[in-house]
């Protein structure tokens, strides 16, 4: 069942469009912004309201990086695994992250605090490694920054 | 040396408020095209200055503007292209945030030349304070009379959105774009029809990269002529360029168009740090292909890097050096290309994927010498016309030029079955 606010958010969604699917990214963000994770029945909640099948919008969600289909811990780790950061050393951080948190990529941790994800670059490749906590941009990163940076996250 | 996209950016790299905008001339080049110009005259304007698109493929800007039907009733659409996805590429980054009224300005003079009823910026989902920015600028210029009905008491009407992605690489390509804002997944359209005549649900729609949109203000104050003469060569302007890698001092500059990879890499990016030597380099982003020492004295523009071999693409350097090993570093791009190919068509989704394991093979010691003939054939497979989109071809420049001039990494890992670089990483 979508929240009231959940509704209210997506019908303001619908009066900017011109056709119902059209809203579709837009109403998948809406509730996994409530939920942090798009659930089987949350694909059929939206489907419902947008007037698609169930199929067409996870199509739509399964496509995108950051529409997640899985739960997801309280805070979302991206750290950056393109070229520059490959040169920089990223490998360092996605070690030190993996021995720190005890998980691998895709996973989270046993107290949901936190989903390490592998993200493609983050545009700030004069500054690499880099990596992004929830809204938090992390520049230049050292393995050895890690621990502190975490500890900001409960 | 003028700096005219970049040179009211604060140092801090704050925004520039619509105030201080309007201090330093912001707006004004909007109010002259609303007083005194016809759309068409502010196309041709364009046309004449030869600015050339920032976004990668370089097209002529006035000229793309020139094929909307502009007799053709209901809305039109005008999007600025703020996707910015191209492993090391960060130069819209710096506009988005630094400048956010000079690309609002840019696209209202845009979307009055093809006489646009709404805009939109299409924005990365990681570019969070440029997202912010952009929201207080678009906010502000409603507020000043600079958006909405009857524009400074013009005839002329624009509304503007903001729009934030969800990321994949795909969304910046222009007509997988407009699936996204259509809230379908990102996969491109056939072309014809061009997105300039059916578009953003099926309208005339003009995507532009968010530096090339940023000039237009300029043009208008300044003229075609002063354009021109921003630059060294034949390509009009300034072009924001970035180095990234072991240089001593990487960033991202405005300088004039067609300044040498030696002047960028040596003068601006301080020459590679002590103890590493310069390899090579994508000149463009990841779907470039390699230069190498031998290039060093490329004029970095349009035609210099293409008859060099390689494209000028976004203009932000990766430099490649010594102690980092030319197969690991190609095969971190195929992994992307892969994870990112929309899965439309067979070549690209079944054929990066391949690309990618054969490096990875090679990586671990496993390769054999068959396997270079495998590679070869995929950038000929993978290459221009075999596949729906230029995500492919792109994938298959940085593989291609490596095959060519770092042949032997590959041998040698053949050969001693292994990696033979210190620092593997992958
Ligand atoms: C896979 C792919 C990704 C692209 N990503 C971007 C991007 O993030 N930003 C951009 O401006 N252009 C991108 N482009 C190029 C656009 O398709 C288009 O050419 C550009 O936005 C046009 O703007 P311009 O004429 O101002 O250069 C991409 C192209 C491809 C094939
Ligand atoms: S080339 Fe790749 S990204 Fe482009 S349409 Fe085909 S599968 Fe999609
Ligand atoms: S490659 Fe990591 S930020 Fe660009």
């Amino acid at each position: 069942m979508l929240t009231a606010i959940e509704i209210e958010k997506i019908t303001h969604e619908l009066q900017q469009v011109p056709v119902k699917k059209a809203a579709c990214i837009e109403a998948l963000k809406i509730v996994q912004q409530q939920r942090r994770w798009i659930s089987d029945e949350s694909v059929e909640d939206i489907a419902a309201m947008l007037e698609m099948s169930t199929a067409e919008v996870d199509s739509v969600a399964t496509f995108y990086n950051l529409i997640f289909r899985r739960p997801v811990g309280r805070h979302i780790i991206l750290l950056c695994d393109s070229i520059s950061c490959y040169v920089m050393g990223f490998t360092a951080l996605r070690q030190q992250l993996q021995s720190l948190l005890h998980i691998n990529y895709g996973q989270t941790t046993t107290d949901e605090r936190f989903t390490l994800l592998p993200n493609a670059c983050l545009g700030t490749c004069d500054h690499a490694p880099a990596l992004m906590i929830d809204e938090d941009l992390y520049r230049d990163v050292k393995p050895e920054d890690l621990e502190k940076i975490l500890e900001k996250y409960s | 040396m003028e700096r005219p996209l970049t040179q009211h950016i604060p140092d801090s790299g704050a925004a520039l408020h619509i105030r201080e905008y309007e201090a330093v001339g912001g707006y004004t080049a909007l109010k002259k095209v609303l007083r005194e110009m016809e759309p068409a005259q502010v196309t041709t304007l364009v046309k004449d200055s030869k600015l050339k698109g920032r976004g990668g493929a370089g097209f002529d800007t006035g000229m793309k503007w020139s094929f909307v039907p502009m007799d053709m009733p209901g809305p039109k659409y005008l999007i600025a292209n703020a996707d910015e996805m191209e492993p090391g590429t960060f130069k819209d980054r710096w506009l988005l945030e630094g400048n956010p009224h000079q690309l609002l300005e840019g696209m209202i003079i845009a979307a009055y030349a093809i006489q646009a009823t709404d805009a939109f910026v299409f924005l990365r989902w990681a570019y969070k304070d440029a997202a912010r920015e952009m929201r207080r600028a678009i906010a502000d210029a409603y507020t000043a009379g600079y958006l909405g009905k009857n524009i400074l008491g013009s005839s002329f009407s624009l509304e503007m959105q903001l729009h934030t992605g969800v990321g994949r690489y795909m969304c910046g390509e222009e007509t997988a774009l407009l699936n996204s804002l259509e809230g379908k997944r990102a996969t491109p359209r056939a072309k014809p029809p061009f997105p300039q005549v059916s578009g953003l649900f099926g309208k005339p729609t003009i995507v532009n990269n968010v530096e090339t949109l940023s000039w237009i203000s300029h043009i208008v104050n300044n003229g075609g002529a002063w354009f021109k003469s921003l630059s060294y060569t034949a390509d009009g302007g300034t072009k924001i360029y970035g180095v990234s890698g072991r240089v001593n001092k990487p960033g991202a500059w405005e300088l004039p168009m067609g300044i040498t990879m030696r002047e960028l890499l040596e003068e601006h990016a301080g020459g590679m740090r002590n103890g590493y030597r310069f390899r090579g380099a994508l000149p463009g982003g990841a779907s470039t292909d390699f230069l190498t020492e031998v290039h060093l004295d490329v004029k970095m523009d349009f035609a210099g890097v293409t008859a060099a071999g390689s494209r000028l693409g976004t203009g932000t350097m990766v430099v490649l050096d010594d102690h980092t090993c030319p197969v690991g570093f190609v095969h971190n791009l195929e992994h992307f290309f892969a994870q990112e190919s929309c899965g439309f068509c067979t070549p690209c989704r079944e054929g990066l994927p391949w690309t990618e394991k054969i490096l990875w093979s090679l990586e671990n010691g496993t390769g054999v010498p068959a396997d270079l003939d495998l590679l070869e054939m995929h950038t000929k497979m993978l290459g221009p016309g075999n596949t729906f989109c230029a995500l492919a071809p792109g994938a298959m420049e940085p593989l291609q030029s490596a095959l060519k001039y770092f042949r032997e990494d590959f041998e040698q890992h053949i050969k001693e079955k292994k990696c033979p670089y210190a620092h593997h990483q992958h």
